[in-house]
This record gives structure tokens, C-alpha cells and sequence, in this order.
């Protein structure tokens, strides 16, 4: 992807590339959560994100022009053009990690999600509008959970303060913005992330608080990040190697 | 079903004349086909015995999220991912309806878990066998929910109301399990050489160990006898074997596919096929613990429930919190 690349189009793969990575990773708890309510909640919630993915990715795809389908740019892209955060693509760590992870991104993902209900291209507004509902959920969820075990034992809270440490940092590369953000928040086609952060800081701060937990003094450091491709985990690879294996090992075929 | 050599009282089945009074209006209410609810009266044993079967079967549903959850990162497509996803978790929710189903009965479901984990209680026999390819996905939807819905179809008229009911649900997804399996089976087998060949090999991997699920002849068998006066069973294992034989030979016929059983043929006067047994050998074995992946099994159950604990401890120690807090209140 060169920068000459349409804005809408980047946008839309970061809508869709960080469901689909997130989905990816709270997929791996099936069958491993710590009761059989989570595990059905977090396959709930894996399903609902790679829902957005498909439709998120179909749309890009038809952006682009270049007859790729949601399934071209989800199993044949290698890491350089996938444009989802970091936050996503780390590895679940424990069950406090995976929900801390799952609550500071609900959360933008509901106000995002809210805001591109109002966007200028229909296609968002409509995708948004059904996504919104699902994210609402979601942060409903991983809110009660983060209070429940911040305040819960002095093992969950220690495990949940830890996580927050570990994620704080990469949940601020959310609000990070750059000339795609700009474009598209001037064509009233997404929100600007900047505008979203003061309502993000708030609600999560309360909850935090609620949850006893304390936030770290901390920001994302690189200048580059996960949404404009210069950066990513080593991670990324490892979970494209292992979504992409069938696509890539039988190309071509009907599954 | 996913319950296999249940135990049941290892006496023979009383005739009327041989029950007290009390026990005699139960089992005829269970001859009238009317169910037994978790506030009636019921025998021990039946209460025992319905304690394994439904507890086996719930197990068999969250044991059985591991071998199909271990595609679901590796799904082909985005469709295949969700679908597959879906099938995964409302395995889980069948367990949790079972769970609820066997804690009428007076047990928790903990003391369940703990059962499945020390490995007092088992689960089904072919969730010992792994998952090696995409196609494997499609043979356990066909195979194995096949021959599920074949032992759960009668049981939604079994005795004891909330197992029925319970069934009731399952049978309902269950039965779009099967076809989604199917289905993959479908693409596979009018795929590529590759694709062919990865379906061929699923079937003759998971073809005996299918059979294997309706457990061993039971013609002499006193549990079943047993069971099937009580109605916990409607069926014999037998005659489950062959329907089940009998539906899928033309499926796997429709596929192209060949069953790996050189004796199979089509007996007209019986009206099915002949076929041959599974190594009984190989799947008492396999329900001691000897199939390939039954350390992994339990051991991811194991993992699971161990490293959840501080989460089960914290949210429960939380909700306690919150009941104080109200009380002080108030």
C-alpha cells in the first residue's frame, strides 16, 4: 500500500483489520475459559467482531476496485498491509489481560462505532449502525467483568492492575492520528479519533476507578503505528501463519 | 447422544409385582410415557444412572469444543470461521443445558467437573481423536453430530422431563450442525485432487470411531436393559449402529467418497447394510485413556479450570462484596 492509497480504502481495512484480529485472538480461548459462561460469551463476541470484519472488509474490498472479496484481503495479505492497532494483536496472556484488552477496545469500538452511525457514506453508517448495537454489548460485558475482578480478590485485582500496566500504553496508539484520520474526518466519512478520546479517557477512568484499579502514567512511544502499517508485533505474523495456512498452502480453492 | 456404556443399577429390571407400591406408580408412569419431574418420586438407581448419563453427555459437549476449536483459528474463510465459531459455542450452551438438567437430580455442576477431571466420569469416546485437517471439521459435523442426532432424536421422549426437554433444544442445532458439516464435505469432495484426498482420508479416519459412539452390542447387557425400562433409553446400541449406517452409506455415496469397510454391502433381506464392527479392543482403550489425544483432552480441561480459578474466586468474592454493600445500605 503506497500512500497515494485511497483514504476510505485504509480506513475501512483499519475498521476491519482490527475486528479481525481481535476476533482472531479471543477465538483462541474456546474451549479454555475459565467457566462455560465466558466461553460462550467470548465466542459470542469473537463472533460478533469477525461479523463486522466480513462486512467491514467486503466494503473495502468494492472501495479499492480491484475485485478483492473480504476473504482475498483477510487470508492473502502479508503483516506490512494490515493496518489494526497493536493492542489487538497481542497475545491473550491471561484471562484478566484478554478482558482488560477487550474492555479498553470496546469501549473506543462503541464510540467509533457510534459516531459512523452519522458518517457521510451510507455504507458505514448502515454497517455502524448494526455493529454499534453489538459493541454496546460487548462493553456492557467486559465492564462488569473488569469491576468484578478489579474488586474481587487480592489475586484477580493484582492480576488485573498488572494487565491494565501491560495495555494502558497500547490503548493511547487508538487515538493516534495521521492524514487518512484528517481526509476522512474533513469528508465527514469517520469521526476523528481525536474527538473521541476525552469520552474514551472518561468513561474508562470511572470504570477503572470503580474496578480499583489504578492507571499508569504511560503513552504509546513509537511514532509509527499498527494503523498506518509502520509498525506491528512479531505477533502478527504468527497469526497470519496460522489464519492464513489453507488459503495459502492450497491456493485458489473453494472452501 | 455422547453417552456410552453408562452404568445402570447391575441388577436385573424388577417386574411390577416385585416393587413396593411406591416404585410401581413410578414405573408406571414411566409405561404411560409420563415424565418424571425433578419433585417425583424416583428410584435411586434411575436417579444414579440418569446422574452418568446426563453428566457424560454435557461433558462430552465441552470436551467436544476442543477438537473443533482447534480450527476455528485456522478456518478457510471468514463464513467457514463463523459458522464454525457458532457451532463451537452452542456446543458450550448444550453443556450448560445438561449441566441444569443433572443438577435437578441433586449434583453441581463443580462436583461434575471435578468428577470429569479426576476422570471418575467420562465423556464420549471419539473426542479422543484429533482434528489433523480442514476436512476432519466436515467428517465430525457429518459423522459425529450425524450419529449424535441419531441417539438424541428418541431421547427427546425420554422419561425424566428436563433431560427431554433438553434435548428438545439440542436435537434443533444439532441437526444444522450436521449439515454444515456436510456441507464442507460437499466443497471438499468436488474440490481440487488435494481437497478429494484430504475428505477421503477424514472419512477413514473417523468412519469406525463414529460406530464406536453408539457403544458395544448391548443385546446382553444389563444396564441397558435396565435403562430402557426406565426409558433413560429408547434404543438399543444395534439398532442406533445400523440406522446410522444405513443414512450415511448413500451420503458418502453421494460424495464420491468410499467408506473404508470392504465387507459393506446392502443385505435386501434386512432391508440395510451388512458392515463390519469397529476394533472393540481399540475403543476400550480409548475409555481408559489410551486414544491419541485423550492426555490433551484433559489436560486442556485441566488447564482451563485450574488457571480460571482466581477468575471464578475474584467475580464470586465481588458479587459477595456488592450483597454486603447493599445490606449496609439498607
Amino acid at each position: 500500500m503506497t500512500k497515494a492509497a485511497d483514504p476510505k480504502f485504509e480506513a475501512l481495512l483499519r475498521l476491519g483489520d482490527n475486528t479481525l484480529i481481535l476476533g482472531h485472538r479471543v477465538s483462541e480461548w474456546c474451549g479454555h475459559a475459565p467457566v462455560l459462561e465466558e466461553d460462550i460469551a467470548l465466542a459470542n463476541t469473537a463472533l460478533d467482531l469477525l461479523g463486522q470484519t466480513n462486512l467491514w472488509l467486503e466494503y473495502a474490498g468494492e472501495v479499492e476496485g480491484k475485485g478483492r472479496s473480504a476473504d482475498d484481503l483477510a487470508f492473502l495479505r502479508d503483516a506490512w498491509d494490515f493496518r489494526n492497532v497493536l493492542l489487538v494483536e497481542l497475545p491473550n496472556g491471561d484471562f484478566g489481560q484478554t478482558i482488560m484488552r477487550q474492555y479498553l477496545f470496546d469501549v473506543f469500538n462503541r464510540l467509533n462505532l457510534t459516531a459512523l452511525t452519522q458518517s457521510t457514506d451510507q455504507r458505514i453508517a448502515d454497517i455502524a449502525e448494526k455493529a454499534a448495537k453489538e459493541a454496546s454489548y460487548h462493553v456492557e460485558r467486559s465492564e462488569g467483568t473488569v469491576i468484578g475482578l478489579g474488586d474481587g480478590t487480592e489475586e484477580s485485582h493484582r492480576r488485573m492492575q498488572d494487565a491494565l500496566n501491560i495495555l494502558w500504553p497500547y490503548a493511547q496508539e487508538l487515538f493516534i492520528t495521521d492524514e487518512v484520520d484528517d481526509a476522512m474526518a474533513e469528508a465527514g466519512v469517520i469521526p476523528h479519533p481525536k474527538s473521541l478520546q476525552d469520552a474514551w479517557d472518561t468513561e474508562v477512568r470511572a470504570v477503572l476507578a470503580e474496578a480499583t484499579l489504578e492507571v499508569p502514567v504511560a503513552h504509546f512511544g513509537h511514532r509509527g503505528s499498527g494503523k498506518d502499517g509502520k509498525m506491528h508485533t512479531e505477533h502478527l505474523g504468527h497469526i497470519l501463519t496460522q489464519m492464513q495456512w489453507l488459503q495459502r498452502a492450497y491456493p485458489g480453492q473453494a472452501w | 447422544m455422547y453417552a456410552q456404556m453408562v452404568k445402570s443399577t447391575g441388577q436385573g429390571v424388577k417386574s411390577l409385582d416385585e416393587m413396593d407400591p411406591v416404585e410401581r406408580e413410578f414405573q408406571e408412569k414411566v409405561d404411560a410415557d409420563i415424565r418424571i419431574e425433578p419433585r417425583d418420586w424416583m428410584p435411586e438407581g434411575y436417579k444414579k444412572t440418569l446422574i452418568r448419563q446426563i453428566g457424560q453427555h454435557a461433558h462430552s459437549e465441552i470436551v467436544g469444543q476442543l477438537p473443533e476449536g482447534n480450527w476455528i483459528t485456522r478456518a478457510p474463510t471468514l463464513e467457514r470461521k463463523m459458522i464454525l465459531l457458532a457451532k463451537v459455542q452452542d456446543e458450550a450452551g448444550h453443556g450448560l443445558y445438561l449441566y441444569c438438567a443433572a443438577e435437578t437430580l441433586g449434583i453441581s455442576r463443580d462436583d461434575m467437573t471435578e468428577q470429569l477431571l479426576s476422570g471418575k466420569m467420562k465423556y464420549s469416546s471419539i473426542f479422543n481423536y484429533p482434528t489433523l485437517t480442514w476436512a476432519d471439521i466436515g467428517a465430525v459435523g457429518w459423522l459425529v453430530d450425524g450419529a449424535a442426532i441419531m441417539n438424541q432424536v428418541p431421547l427427546q421422549r425420554t422419561s425424566y422431563g428436563p433431560y427431554a426437554r433438553a434435548m428438545v433444544r439440542i436435537c434443533k442445532e444439532e441437526s444444522f450442525h450436521q449439515r454444515q458439516g456436510y456441507d464442507i464435505m460437499m466443497r471438499m469432495a468436488k474440490g481440487s485432487e488435494a481437497q478429494r484426498r484430504m475428505a477421503q482420508d477424514a472419512l477413514n479416519r473417523f468412519w469406525y470411531p463414529s460406530l464406536m459412539m453408539f457403544g458395544p452390542s448391548d443385546a446382553n447387557s444389563v444396564h441397558s436393559e435396565q435403562s430402557m425400562a426406565w426409558k433413560i433409553k429408547i434404543n438399543t446400541n444395534d439398532e442406533l449402529r445400523q440406522k446410522f449406517v444405513d443414512q450415511t452409506v448413500p451420503q458418502a455415496e453421494y460424495l464420491g467418497l468410499t467408506v473404508p469397510d470392504e465387507t459393506l454391502a446392502w443385505n435386501e433381506e434386512k432391508g440395510g447394510y451388512d458392515f463390519a464392527e469397529p476394533d472393540w479392543d481399540e475403543f476400550f482403550d480409548v475409555l481408559k485413556g489410551a486414544g491419541p489425544v485423550n492426555n490433551d483432552r484433559l489436560e486442556a480441561r485441566r488447564k482451563a479450570w485450574d488457571d480460571g480459578a482466581w477468575v471464578r474466586d475474584g467475580l464470586l468474592a465481588h458479587a459477595e462484596k456488592r450483597a454486603a454493600r447493599k445490606v449496609a445500605a439498607e
